[in-house]
């Protein structure tokens, strides 16, 4: 294309440190960019979600080390309510948006998409530049809310108007922090919806030839329906988010009813909606969940049929069912709002919109099932992730049927099972795709192999970890306990529960520091780490064709003429049991 | 000198689809890919247009509810000036397409020309959607007043807002074009930074845009004056 600049067609050119490496349009650089955002996101939504689990199993004990580092949130010695109410906003909103949001789409997607589509870089790279940055900015953004006076907001990651709407009134960090945290949000939406606009472009118009629609890995199928999620998601939070920052900073009421009296002060506020708010969030909020999903889904489906040595099976069927889970997420959202009040009609709506997404989850999963059938397994690192993402991704999904159905979500909703169904469906089951993804491209993105005893010690222990820490919080939500309440021992109901808190705390801390593992063998392994060859997993598409790590352009001189399926694994005639995309036709009776 | 493609003619999209093979690549022949249709400028506006229409959807099912709620709505008198306003951009989007024409015909002058009454007149309505805000709160209707007003504000200040980004690239363009007729005022041989195909495509794309930025216009007025 010609707007390409003349560099990228004469192989690596060398700029300045800045230009390479911080300021890039290098697709490549970018991705890993945003896989770095996102480790740091993800560390310290991690170290967030230690206080809470501190505050759940002992509620009462006493921190005075924590004392001297955060004063006002350990006042006394005790970690506060609303300090625990901060870690959860945050660490939902980290989480969401800067780990399950960047990593899966933006990581993967920027640096794999265009090589798995034979492209040198994205259809715009200047943009692309661009949303890292304007990302980077969201997240200081977001950030500085912790550091603020006050401190974070403790409104929720949903930040349910009109808690977060009506100011510090309401509590503290509901000044300045929640003031941040809906730019930031804003500033976020920004970023993303550039990102999603150039995979679409990039897909649709920068393919090698050869590379049809149907020929295209699924990860590439994946990552090219959540961009359209999120091109039509985004814009609605933001529009949700201007309106929620004006009713903050400029007098206007969407979503403060008249009347509301908080902390004995009446809100000079009138005729406002906090239902409304409820819309344009979960309008956004459902799709996201599947923002977050998609890629895992895709990156389990191409490494499954790579160690299954197998082609995936019913690969139009695979397409379809990610379009079908794309377009239903749309018509779901009304099941979050059961609770909000809401005609019987309207939620039998929904009832049977999200009961329905059940169809194509499970064409996907039985797809999974059918390509691992009869197959010579290779248990790798990635292969054992993407394993468990299959797992995490049936256990989850099993209970978001029960949610789904008005009668009983109104018992269990805002209850730990609920907790347990999304941090198992979304949470932990894109955790695996992004983990499945690292230890399958590692060797592509570094050129050198990460360990596969540490891997597998990291895998058994995440794995055994998660379950043990979200199987006995469905228990708990079906013993009624509520989620988002710093305090549960103070109900006399809920006392017999507590060994099931402190034995969830100790999971997690155990599962916490299992991914030290992981760390070191995701660092080490950068400089020390055996040598890779060109196609170490002697998988099928395009990125295994170019030297580890890639080179600048991706593919040189030479553009890939592509001739064959993504997953021609088991090819009879074929002198290896695999056939790449580029082969040429001619080389095997397939 | 690289020759002039065209923008608006139509290159048959390359066959690759399905299970043939694509055509093995001549010797020494365009390695590149062939242009496909849409360009990917285009393509890409028409995602961003996608995207604006989400948030003016959003925001008009916000709209639509408020509404509905409560005794609070009153609605707030139209400024004239938006008359004038609806009539300028009406007017943009024409000279726009007049730039847009004189670049196909190869007429880079007079479609700078154009380029620079699009600007100008973008300005104008900017500047004239500006009085419009002074005008309402000189009489008292300011964000916070009622529903009706506070939607007000947000609708057109969104508008603004993208409009604005539209006449960033327009000027972007035009300072494009600006530049290499200095450089060589004898004939049209491509911008300094905007070859001569890729600055159709700029404009073409900028059009695309500019003329959403009018029928939104439109369609703002009439849900903020007519339906309510």
């Amino acid at each position: 294309m010609a707007s390409h600049s003349s560099h990228t067609l004469h192989g690596e050119v060398h700029h300045g440190f800045i230009r390479t490496y911080i300021f890039s349009t290098d697709h490549k650089v970018i991705g890993i960019q945003y896989l770095m955002l996102a480790l740091f996101a993800v560390l310290l939504g991690m170290a967030l979600s230690v206080f809470m689990r501190l505050r759940l199993a002992w509620p009462a004990e006493k921190w005075p080390s924590l004392e001297q580092v955060f004063s006002v949130g350990f006042a006394g010695g005790q970690m506060t309510p609303e300090f625990y109410l901060a870690m959860m906003t945050m660490h939902g909103t980290i989480m969401v948006f800067f780990v399950l949001t960047t990593a899966p789409l933006s990581g993967f997607g920027n640096y794999f998409l265009p090589i798995q589509i034979g492209a040198r870089d994205m259809a715009f790279p200047v943009l692309n530049m661009l949303s890292f940055w304007v990302t980077f900015v969201s997240l200081a953004v977001m950030v500085s809310a912790l550091l603020v006076t006050g401190g974070a907001p403790i409104s929720g990651w949903t930040a349910y108007a009109p808690l977060s709407a009506v100011g510090e009134v309401a509590g503290p960090g509901l000044g300045t922090g929640q003031t941040l945290w809906v730019i930031s949000i804003a500033i976020f939406c920004a970023a993303s919806l550039l990102t999603a606009l150039n995979f679409l472009c990039t897909t649709i118009n920068l393919r090698a030839r050869g590379m049809s629609l149907m020929r295209m890995p699924l990860t590439v199928w994946a990552w090219f329906t959540t961009a359209i999620l999120a091109l039509l998601a985004f814009p609605v939070l933001l529009g949700g988010g201007v309106l929620l920052l004006l009713d903050r900073i400029g007098g206007s009421s969407f979503f403060i009813p008249g009347g509301l009296v908080i902390s004995d002060k009446l809100i000079p506020h009138e005729g406002g909606s906090p239902i409304l708010w409820q819309h344009l969030f979960w309008f956004f909020g459902h799709p996201e969940v599947y923002i977050a999903i998609l890629p895992g889904m895709g990156v389990t489906s191409h490494i499954l049929s790579t160690f299954a040595r197998k082609p995936i099976f019913a690969y139009k069927a695979m397409v379809s069912a990610i379009f079908a889970i794309g377009f239903i997420s749309y018509i779901v959202w009304g099941h979050h709002m059961f609770m909000s009040g809401m005609s019987p009609f309207t939620s039998m709506v929904f009832s049977v919109s999200t009961m329905a997404v059940g169809v194509p989850s499970a064409i996907k999963t039985f797809n999974w099932l059918a390509t691992l059938r009869g197959a010579q397994i290779r248990f790798t690192t990635p292969m054992l992730f993407a394993l468990a993402f299959v797992s995490l991704f049936v256990t989850g999904g099993i209970t978001g049927l029960l949610l789904a159905q008005p009668a009983i979500d109104i018992y269990l909703h805002d209850t730990s099972f609920v907790v347990a169904h999304f941090h198992l469906i979304m949470g932990v089951a894109a955790i695996f795709g992004i983990f499945a993804g690292i230890y399958y491209w590692f060797p592509k993105m570094f050129g050198r192999m990460m360990s596969a005893p540490l891997g597998r010690i990291h895998f058994w222990f995440t794995v055994v970890g998660v379950y043990a820490i979200f199987m006995p919080m469905h228990f708990m939500g079906i013993s009624g306990a509520p989620r988002r309440y710093a305090t549960l021992t103070e109900f006399t109901y809920l006392q017999h529960l507590q060994p099931v808190q402190l034995f969830i705390s100790i999971a997690a801390f155990i599962t916490i520091a299992a991914q030290f593992i992981f760390l070191y063998n995701f660092f080490v392994s950068m400089w020390k780490g055996e040598k890779a060859g060109m196609n170490p997993w002697e998988s099928t598409s395009l990125e295994w064709v170019i030297p580890s790590p890639p080179p600048h352009d991706n593919f040189g001189e030479v553009e890939p003429v592509v001739h064959h399926g993504p997953y021609e694994y088991g090819v009879p005639g074929s002198p290896t049991d695999f056939v790449m995309q580029n082969a040429p036709a001619g080389s095997v009776a397939s | 000198m690289a020759t002039i493609v065209t923008p608006g003619t139509r290159q048959p999209q390359e066959d690759w689809g399905g299970d043939k093979s694509p055509p093995e690549q001549g010797a020494g022949g365009e390695r590149r890919k062939l242009r496909r249709y849409p360009p990917t400028h285009t393509l890409g506006v028409a995602f961003a247009v996608a995207a604006i229409g989400m948030l003016f959807i959003a925001l008009t099912s916000s709209y639509v509810v408020r509404q509905g709620l409560g005794m609070d709505w009153q609605r707030i008198p139209m400024p004239r000036i938006l008359l004038v306003n609806t009539a300028i951009l009406l007017v943009s989007s024409i000279s726009i397409e007049l730039a847009r024409l004189a670049l196909r015909r190869g007429n880079q002058q007079i479609s700078n020309t154009w380029v620079f009454v699009t600007l100008v007149l973008g300005l104008a309505f900017l500047s004239g959607q500006v009085l419009a805000w002074q005008s309402l709160s000189s009489r008292g209707f300011f964000l916070s007043t009622n529903p009706h007003s506070s939607f007000f504000y947000v609708l057109t200040g969104l508008h603004g807002i993208h409009l604005a980004g539209g006449l960033l690239v327009l000027a972007y363009v035009a300072a494009g074009s600006l530049r290499q007729l200095q450089a060589s005022p004898a004939g049209f041989s491509g911008w300094a930074d905007l070859s001569p195909d890729r600055g159709c495509r700029w404009l073409d794309g900028t059009a695309i845009y500019w003329h959403f930025m009018d029928a939104l216009w439109i369609y703002l007025l009439v849900l903020l004056f007519v339906w309510s």
